[in-house]
């Protein structure tokens, strides 16, 4: 039964679980099936609201407990802390969840907790709830569940067969700096779950192979997520680290949280007056590049250059690193060139392919698709005498990189950039 | 200068591609009934809807084009834009006019009209998407979920099938207030199109959606409470951003949505 205490611990715990940034509800296609409630869509899933912060809402995201016998430091609910606590029972959640999803409030439900007594018992507890929603609810939408490091084999196991996707946060990528904030973690109970969870996948793999309708295991994959801006760790440290789990079979997204100072009075982290975003923003951007821009982690950050530019995207910044690389003519060149020129995305890119088939393209043609004509021009050549207004007859090569650069980064974008920087300077000391 | 006007139907744009070709001429433009003459139009001919010649139309496109790019242009006209008239007009026209050996027109974006009809197209495709996300159903009391929405293009007709797929056991009625139809599904079976004969009767305000206190099912109150407590303890003030929310969540859809009312 839900009453006005219910309201008050759904406030208590949806605040414990904001600072996870996962939310997104792909991966699976499944239709509805007679007698019981949902689907889910796939593609880039369905966001159901946006907060103020301009998050999307997609999953119902909560914590079953904000209890936790731990003590991170970068971590909102740690022991230590003197903030409120509450737990949601079984049923309530199950209520929720189901509730608001007849409502088309949400996708499904993202299901973690705190650590109380030990892995085992609180993985249990996860499980006992995400299986009350799939056995007796019949409950067929979307379901993320957080592994508990350390819980057991065969509770992984039994939480994989209900669970749409499933996900252990490294949260920092270099495993000193892990040690410092979280003396109770270290980078082996955040990786073993990982492959537990892919051994059920691919030995899943191989049974669906053999009989078709067995049971699927975490349709969707895993997700994890790194802190930046918690220690001193370089944008190379945590490139590496991601491109190196895209390499697994079953690690979907990764997702970088700008950290926000929760826990001020631990010396062991930096005061920041406000969150890393831009630089949160470059990482996504660079992250994206790695997934869909056929881009390696080394052309993007290396020894000269371990952090990313703040003021430039990285593709723009990489550009400007290869100048012999352009002009790239628009008529003959590779889909994979193509998204290398900035201001050419993936949806621009397809319409060149396509359209290049019928006809030579000339820069009207591009502005009209889409192309944002304002970057791209000193990268390209196209079908028409240079001399023309939108082609300027001075590209990269001829402007040389370094006065190129002043004129494609806004001043809002250097502001922003300023500011960060500023505001991060007296880290570390 | 030879000028078609049509009555603004799919039926009647279609019989205005096989007049064109009936007639062996190119008119200069496309104008819908009402809509004022040019100056110096010396040939006007008054397109007759024909639903046969329509059909024989409609199948050649099926018989030329891509299943895809024929959908395209079927969900292009739930736009209910008189910008695709024209566009959509010469594009089929085009179509015809292709040569089986070249490459289909259908994909050359760099032809202003195969790249308009396919943009607005993209524009109601994106918008049947905000409606799954933004649709929000009241539970009345006999256990139909109700939602009242106004979007900008008719897409009704594209979600309806998602709803009942996702929500396949409970009757829901969705209720597009600016068009004033809607559809209903009764928990099996298929939404059925309804419109109301007297509208100012119905249990709800078409003006925020708010189903009537004495039909709204018991405990829907105390679940808005919790949806709308959750919406505001999950932001995360620091980072607060109207920009990106307003850009994700346009303010023309929030009149009808649950966390946004108060």
């Amino acid at each position: 039964m839900l009453t006005d205490s219910t309201m008050e611990r759904l406030r208590v715990l949806a605040e414990s679980a904001k600072y996870d940034v996962s939310c997104s509800s792909s991966g699976t296609v499944r239709r509805g099936k007679q007698g019981m409630v949902g689907n889910t869509v796939g593609g880039v899933g369905i966001c159901h609201s946006f907060a103020d912060d301009g998050r999307c809402i997609s999953l119902l995201k909560v914590m079953l407990t904000n209890y936790c016998m731990y003590d991170c430091a970068y971590c909102v609910n740690r022991r230590s802390n003197d903030i409120k606590r509450a737990t949601l029972s079984v049923s309530e959640l199950v209520d929720i969840t189901m509730e608001f999803y007849r409502r088309n409030y949400i996708e499904g439900l993202f299901l973690s907790s705190g650590v109380v007594r030990n892995p085992d018992y609180t993985m249990e507890r996860l499980v006992a709830i995400v299986r009350n929603l799939r056995t007796v609810q019949r409950f067929n939408g979307y379901i993320h569940l957080k592994s508990i490091p350390g819980a057991s084999q065969e509770l992984l196991n039994e939480a994989g067969l209900y669970a749409d996707r499933m996900s252990v946060n490294i949260e920092i990528p270099r495993e000193e700096s892990l040690k410092l904030l979280a003396p109770e973690k270290n980078h082996q109970s955040v990786f073993q779950p990982m492959r537990l969870i892919e051994q059920g996948v691919m030995e899943n793999k191989e049974d669906r192979r053999r009989y078709r309708h067995a049971p699927r295991f975490v349709p969707a994959g895993q997700s994890t997520q790194m802190i930046v801006g918690a220690t001193n760790d370089s944008d190379r440290d945590i490139l590496t680290m991601s491109s190196m789990l895209y390499g697994q079979p079953t690690i979907r997204r990764v997702y970088y949280s700008g950290y926000i100072s929760v826990n001020t009075y631990d010396p062991r982290l930096p005061v920041l007056k406000q969150p890393p975003l831009v630089r949160e923003n470059r990482l996504y951007q660079a992250d994206w590049l790695l997934r869909f821009y056929h881009f390696k982690v080394e052309e993007i950050v290396d020894d000269l250059h371990p952090d990313l530019d703040l003021e430039v995207d990285p593709k723009l910044a990489w550009a400007l690193r290869h100048p012999e690389a352009f002009p790239i003519d628009i008529n003959t060149a590779d889909y994979e060139w193509l998204l290398r020129v900035p201001g050419l995305g993936t949806k621009s890119a397809w319409l060149i392919t396509n359209a290049r088939r019928s006809c030579r393209l000339t820069s009207e043609h591009l502005k009209k698709m889409g192309v944002v004509m304002k970057k791209a021009k000193y990268f390209i050549t196209c079908h028409e005498l240079s001399a023309s207004t939108l082609q300027p007859l001075r590209g990269i090569n001829e402007l040389s990189p370094e006065k190129l650069r002043p004129l494609l980064v806004s001043p809002r974008q250097r502001k922003l950039a300023e500011q960060e920087k500023q505001l991060t300077m007296d880290f570390g000391e | 200068m030879t000028v078609y006007v049509f009555d603004g139907t799919m039926d009647g744009l279609l019989t205005a591609v096989f007049d064109t070709f009936d007639r062996h001429e190119q008119p200069e433009s496309l104008l819908t009934t009402g809509d004022a003459l040019p100056l110096f139009c010396d040939n006007v001919h008054e397109v007759a809807t024909d639903e046969t010649k329509a059909r024989r139309v409609w199948a050649g496109l099926e018989k030329r084009l891509s299943r895809e790019a024929v959908r395209l242009i079927a969900v292009g006209w739930l736009s209910e834009m008189n910008d695709l008239n024209s566009p959509l007009y010469r594009y089929i026209c085009k179509v015809f006019r292709q040569e089986a050996s070249a490459p289909s027109i259908e994909r050359n974006y760099a032809d202003p009209d195969v790249l308009e009809v396919t943009n607005i197209a993209r524009k109601v495709l994106h918008e049947q998407l905000r409606m799954k996300q933004f649709i929000r159903f009241q539970k009345a009391k006999d256990g139909t979920y109700l939602a009242v929405v106004s979007p900008d293009h008719n897409v009704l007709p594209l979600i309806t099938g998602h709803f009942a797929d996702r929500f396949n056991d409970q009757p829901w009625l969705i209720y597009d207030a600016h068009r004033h139809y809607g559809y209903y599904y009764e928990g099996k079976g298929r939404p059925v199109h309804i419109t109301f004969q007297d509208e100012e009767a119905v249990p709800f305000s078409l003006a925020d959606g708010k189903l009537r206190e004495e039909v709204l099912s018991s405990d829907d109150r105390l679940l808005q409470d919790l949806w709308r407590t959750y919406f505001k303890a999950i932001c995360i003030r620091e980072r607060i951003n109207p920009r990106k929310q307003l850009n994700d969540m346009p303010r023309r859809y929030w009149k009808y949505m649950t966390e946004k009312m108060c």
